[in-house]
Formats: C-alpha cells, structure tokens, sequence
C-alpha cells in the first residue's frame, strides 16, 4: 500500500518541494537458545566523525522489569548502556523515553521502519554523507554492530543492502527522493 | 621466617608501591559505565596480587578509601567486607556523572642504626616519630604518598569528582576514564602537587596476566605538559601505574618523597 501513495504523491508534487523518504527493513534473527530475551535494538544516523544526527529508533525494556529469579523490579534503562556504542555516541545524553523514537523490544522477525525528511526524527538532516547505524545487543546473548553508508537526500531511488552475522540479519535501506 | 615475610610484604606494598615489585594493588569494578539513572549499583574488590586481576596475595586496607561523587562530595562504601585475599565493598550511584574512587597511602619511613649497632626500620605517621630513639645514627627519614584509583560513571562522563587535589601525584584526565574504547588513543596528563610532570614513564598492563607468558607492558612517557597517550590495542580491565622519587618532601623531617598512582581503567569493545 504505502509504495503506491507515494507514488501518486510524487505525481503531484514536484520533486524539489518533496520530503525524501527512508525506509528500512531490519531482520532480528530467530535464536537456537533455551534462554530468549528479545534484544535491545538501536538505530541511528551517524556523521562522518562518529557524531550522532539522528536517532531513528530505540528499542528497549521501557517498563520496570521483574528480575526472574527474586521477583524484584528491575528498571529495563540498566541494560541499556550495553548498546554500547549509542549509548556512547548518544544514550547518555538523552532524556528517556524520546517521543517517536524509544519504544518496547520486538520479537524476531522482520521489521519495517519508514521515515521521511522534514519528519522527526530525520526532519533537518543536512544533505551529505551518512551511514545508517544498527546496533542490537542481547541478553545472555551477542552483541553486533552495523553501518550502511548513505548519501542523503537521494537524488534518485536507492537501495542497499548489508548481512549482519549473528545478531543482525538481512537489512535493506531503501532511500526514494 | 614468618616474620621476614612479612617485613616483605609490608616493604613491597608501602615503601617501594609496586615498581620494583611483582606485587600489583589494584581496585576491580564490577562495571564502570552505567545507564540507569535511579538505582545503579556497582561492587568494587580490593587486592594486592602477582597476576592482574586475580587475587592471590593479599586483601588491601580499606581504610583510606575515599570515594568522591560527581559533586565532588565524598560518597560512603556500603557492605565493606574484608576476605583472605580481597576486600571489597558496594556503591549506590545515586547522582548522575563520574565517580572517583581511591585508596590513599601517606606515611613516612626511617632506617638507623641504633644504640647496640643494629640496622633498624621504621614506619609510622608524623605524629609517631617519637618512637625512634633519639640517639639513633645515620637516622633517614623518607616519605611515601600514593593512591589506587578507579573511574565508574552514571550517564554522561562529568569531571567534578575528577579536580586535582594539588597533592602528590594524580593524574588528571583528558579523555574521560570511562570513555574508553579498544582501537582508540585515550589521553591523560600526570600533575605533581598540582604542576605538570615530565618525562615520567607511564606502565600499562592489560589484565589477564594469568593466561599469557608475558607481562605485554605499553609504557609511555609524558611531555612537557605533563601529557602522554596510550592507545588500547583490546577491549579489558587495564592496570595504570607510575611512580617516581626524589620529590622534595613536604614532612619537614623527611629527606625525600616517593609518589606513586595506579589505577584500573575499563576499554570497552567498539
């Protein structure tokens, strides 16, 4: 559905006046372990120097936990300086929860995300070179980090694509002008 | 025999802190960068050991701990606890920013000849000078001031916890202690009593010792400024050391000043 309103979106306004549009799909792979936690995932835009221009998602224990073995509560923010290089590059300078952003864990599967420029969180991104930033980070599990380099605005439709090996899978960039 | 043991270990632990000895003192924190900002905890375990950061010779005294919050007010240990081979206690970071936590040393050490002849030594604060008698010969009388350190902060790094005392030998950070990152040049200077020192030599071992045939010492030496830069060649717990003699003494009884620093700083993986 959502190609399609583009799509007549595009017929009608010109492309000059039009919001460039990001999407992305981002695979958290099915885990053989006994012990499953959904994984703590963040998504981000980062400059040339490292420094963060925009955060596209957080996903995290945003509740109080219970600590499965004394039942004590347990807020989910403790795990979260495990996503170490956002917390590093950006967590720790956040007020959480940031509004559209920061929301609950997902399940494996694959998982679409779709921004578009002149919205928050892209909205004032300055034209330039970018790279994409996946980093998912699992309890009693893995960590891995991941970059897609991107130009942005688009000039024309783009699409990219990178593997990630064990706690990232297939992720497709998708960026239309 | 047990008692020129320790003679030994109390020689090796205070009067000469660690550069000539195999004897390492170090903090171990159980984490260093924390995210959540209402109820962090960390556990801290002190020791004197061979092999960083197992411990296997000796629990150090708490007694000179000194933990200061971001706000450069001190914060209180929490469940000391002193073992066989460590001792370790808890901290409750309730305040937003960098921590620094230190275990202080400050005495002073006299060797003589006594009345009959015999080589004796001492060691005692300034107000127990006293018990060294007053017809010793070739009486020396030295000072020792050294810290082991360690970093751990809530959030964002800050550097109120981190201001230099202008007392002996600190290290004053450039990059923060735990913005570490493997791959990554971190940058420190060393101050003496407050002033840059020069040309110290800086030790780093990497923790783990127990489980390679070598020390894998990066030593660096600092510049004019009293700066020197150490790039992480692995993600681990490191041991920081320097130390150096020959400071003029601020007991007015001692001859010389020995200054020692150490601390354990966390290089995350990136």
């Amino acid at each position: 559905m959502r190609p399609h309103r583009l799509f007549l979106l595009a017929a009608v306004v010109s492309p000059a006046a039009f919001a460039a549009d990001l999407q992305l799909s981002l695979q958290l792979p099915t885990q053989t372990v006994s012990e499953y936690h959904r994984p703590y995932v963040a998504v981000w835009v980062e400059r040339a120097d490292r420094s963060v221009a925009a955060n596209l998602a957080v996903w995290y224990q945003n509740k109080d936990g219970k600590d499965a073995q004394t039942g004590k509560s347990e807020p989910g923010s403790k795990w979260l300086a495990d996503l170490r290089q956002w917390w590093r590059r950006s967590g720790r300078e956040q007020q959480l929860p940031i509004d559209g952003v920061t929301g609950a864990t997902r399940p494996a599967g694959q998982h679409q995300l779709h921004f578009s420029d002149g919205k928050a969180p892209l909205a004032g991104l300055a034209a330039g070179s970018y790279k994409l930033m996946i980093e998912v980070a699992r309890e009693v599990g893995g960590r891995e980090v991941l970059g897609v380099p991107f130009s942005w605005p688009p000039s024309a439709p783009v699409h990219l694509s990178a593997q990630g090996e064990h706690e990232i899978g297939a992720v497709k960039l998708d960026l239309n002008p | 025999m047990k008692k020129l043991s320790h003679w030994i270990v109390f020689a090796l632990a205070a009067v000469i802190p660690v550069a000539a000895s195999a004897h390492k003192m170090f903090l171990v924190p159980s984490t260093t960068v924390l995210s959540d900002p209402t109820d962090a905890w960390i556990t801290v375990d002190a020791a004197i050991s061979n092999d960083l950061f197992n411990f296997n010779h000796h629990a150090m005294d708490l007694a000179n701990l000194v933990v200061t919050g971001p706000d450069g007010k001190p914060v209180a240990a929490e469940n000391r606890h002193q073992g066989k081979w460590r001792s370790s206690f808890d901290l409750h970071l309730l305040q937003a920013g960098t921590y620094r936590i230190a275990v202080t040393s400050e005495g002073l050490f006299a060797s003589y000849v006594d009345a009959k002849g015999e080589k004796k030594r001492w060691r005692g604060s300034a107000d127990k000078l006293g018990e060294i008698p007053a017809d010793a010969k070739d009486l020396v009388i030295s000072q020792a001031q050294g810290s082991v350190n360690t970093y751990v902060t809530v959030g964002k790094p800050s550097d109120g916890a981190l201001k230099p005392s202008g007392h002996g030998l600190e290290l004053a950070p450039v990059t923060a202690p735990n913005d570490l990152f493997a791959g990554e040049a971190a940058k420190f200077r060393f101050l003496v009593d407050g002033k840059p020192i020069k040309d110290l030599k800086v030790t780093v071992i990497a923790g783990g010792t127990r489980y390679r045939d070598k020390q894998d010492e990066i030593t660096a030496t600092t510049d004019a400024d009293g700066q020197f830069s150490v790039t992480w060649p692995a993600p681990g717990m490191y041991w920081l050391n320097a130390s150096l003699d020959g400071q003029k003494a601020t007991e007015p009884k001692a001859s010389t000043r020995r200054l020692s620093y150490t601390a354990t700083l966390e290089v995350l993986p990136q």
